[in-house]
């Protein structure tokens, strides 16, 4: 479903991410580990079209999408859950949802965003809630059911955990085990690389924007040593 | 008393003009960063419209404000085609820059093409007829422009809440890129939100024009310096700050003007409220409402 091929991506004159391959397959969830700067998110935002990759190419679901506006690939089905979760703080729960609706045809737009808000309670209480005054935990939800809304094929998720209470931490990846159920494919990528990897399919590793590992979820997550060099140890 | 209830009016009048423009200002700050020095151009733009259609094809009052208003969107949506969208994504100074030599073309090209003094055309024939309220008198242009400011207010208010393209331009204004990731097409809502700017310049400028019915290549210029004014009093990026802002500069020059004494110290009268107005960004820097957002991320 989405391949990228050796891809480079770069900041001015700062290589972020360095030749890398990865691919996600129909209905898979994989999960992106790795150290802080590892480039992970630069990686999604890349696919996302939010960067334009200097050499290599991403293809999403056989078309090539190098540098292909963010706008085009949602509605293609390709959606993110941006880093830091960048809800619309100034607008309500029921706004986030509209805007995020904007892919959605008219006539159907009301009831997808009654759908998507039907499946999150906490949301649905705080519905004419301006967003900002939303906790962690609900800013998440509403960030992950904002990207519900185009209803996606693939889903990319950067750091859905962040900040977040531990109960709330095992919720999010319930979510994901659910969304993977109902037939999306997920990338996500964790600082949880540990937990992330228990549930994954499969998983990468990557450290200053190269891949350094790549195998089955539950083997990664079970290698010490892979933890002991590049994931800053400890399980 | 009556004094103060006609300087209330007046104030409302102009103060409601430098919400309209204040407003275009704010809106275009919000969706792409960008302070717009040539938005005042658009009041030219209708000027020079009325003044050929007066003058060539003949004109009324019942029509033009449509010709004018349509005018102003045009202008607006071109300067963003031809001019802004190659670059939106330079650094700021760059696209302020490109607004300054946007408003330095206009002026070139309405002298150059037209004549450096001012042309005149019909005006109004009931403007300045008065209604009296006991000790007030009230002219019906008044009246106009505070109930059509009023009516572009409301209006206003209920597209941005209620519409999908203000939530749009509401969202792209907080995090543009999250905006884009949710499906918001980058070029449609800075489109759009260049076509709304121009739409209120528009009926900014139908109600100066009915005032003062005359072009001349300059005369944007004193009402942007206002309408920046008011946008950055507001809080540069709020759309209830651009109509307080535009409001309280309104109160501020008239009231300054009529109780300033006679002679010398009126004509010092913008020295005044500027000199308000400094005061006022040492105490309060951030505008009067906080805009918590204002930087693009």
């Amino acid at each position: 479903m989405l391949e990228l091929a050796d891809v480079t991506t770069r900041y001015g004159a700062v290589t972020a991410l360095d030749a890398v391959s990865i691919h996600v397959d129909e209905g898979e969830l994989v999960a992106l580990v790795g150290p802080n700067g590892a480039g992970k998110t630069t990686l999604l935002n890349t696919v996302a079209g939010l960067l334009t990759p200097a050499t290599g190419t991403i293809s999403f679901s056989g078309e090539r999408i190098n540098g292909t506006e963010p706008a085009t690939l949602v509605r293609r089905g390709l959606a993110l859950v941006p880093e830091h979760r960048r809800i619309f703080k100034d607008l309500t729960v029921e706004e986030n949802l509209k805007l995020a609706g904007v892919t959605v045809a008219r006539r159907l737009r009301r009831e997808r965003v009654d759908e998507v808000g039907s499946l999150f309670a906490v949301l649905r209480a705080k519905w004419n809630t301006n967003a900002g005054f939303l906790s962690g935990g609900e800013a998440q939800q509403l960030a992950v059911a904002r990207a519900l809304m185009c209803n996606p094929k693939l889903l990319l998720l950067d750091e859905p955990t962040l900040g977040l209470a531990p109960t709330l931490v095992d919720a999010i990846f319930e979510l994901l085990v659910t969304l993977r159920s109902q037939g999306r494919t997920v990338l996500v990528v964790e600082q949880n690389a540990h937990r992330a990897l228990e549930i994954a399919d499969r998983g990468y590793v990557l450290r200053s924007g190269r891949l350094v590992a790549e195998g089955l979820g539950s083997d990664l997550a079970g290698d010490p040593q892979l933890f002991e060099a590049f994931l800053g140890g400890g399980l | 008393m009556t004094q103060l209830i006609q300087n209330l009016v007046d104030s409302l009048g102009l103060g409601g003009t430098y919400a309209l423009l204040a407003l275009g200002i704010s809106l275009i700050f919000g969706v792409m960063h960008l302070v717009n020095f040539a938005h005042g151009e658009l009041i030219t733009v209708g000027a020079y419209t009325a003044y050929f259609l007066f003058s060539t094809v003949g004109g009324s009052w019942w029509w033009m404000p449509v010709a004018i208003i349509a005018s102003c969107v045009l202008a607006s949506v071109l300067t963003e085609r031809i001019a802004f969208r190659w670059v939106r994504t330079a650094n700021p100074f760059t696209m302020l820059l490109t607004s300054f030599a946007l408003e330095r073309l206009s002026h070139a090209l309405w002298q150059i093409g037209v004549s450096p003094k001012a042309k005149a055309f019909p005006k109004v024939s009931w403007a300045f007829d008065t209604y009296q309220f006991g000790d007030v008198r009230i002219e019906k242009m008044d009246l106009v422009t505070i109930f059509v400011t009023a009516l572009a207010l409301v209006v206003t208010a209920l597209v941005f809440k209620r519409t999908l393209f203000g939530i749009a331009v509401r969202g792209a204004a907080e995090d543009f890129d999250a905006a884009r990731l949710m499906g918001v097409k980058a070029n449609r809502v800075i489109l759009g939100a260049f076509a709304y700017a121009g739409l209120l310049a528009g009926v900014a400028a139908v109600l100066i024009l009915m005032r003062t019915p005359s072009a001349k290549p300059d005369m944007g210029s004193a009402w942007l310096l206002a309408a920046v004014i008011a946008a950055v009093i507001g809080g540069m990026g709020s759309f209830t700050g651009a109509v307080a802002g535009g409001v309280a500069l309104g109160m501020l020059q008239t009231f300054l003007q009529s109780y300033l004494p006679e002679g010398t110290l009126s004509y010092l009268n913008d020295a005044f409220v500027f000199g308000v107005i400094a005061v006022f960004f040492v105490i309060r820097p951030q505008g009067l409402f906080d805009v918590t957002h204002a930087e693009r991320v």
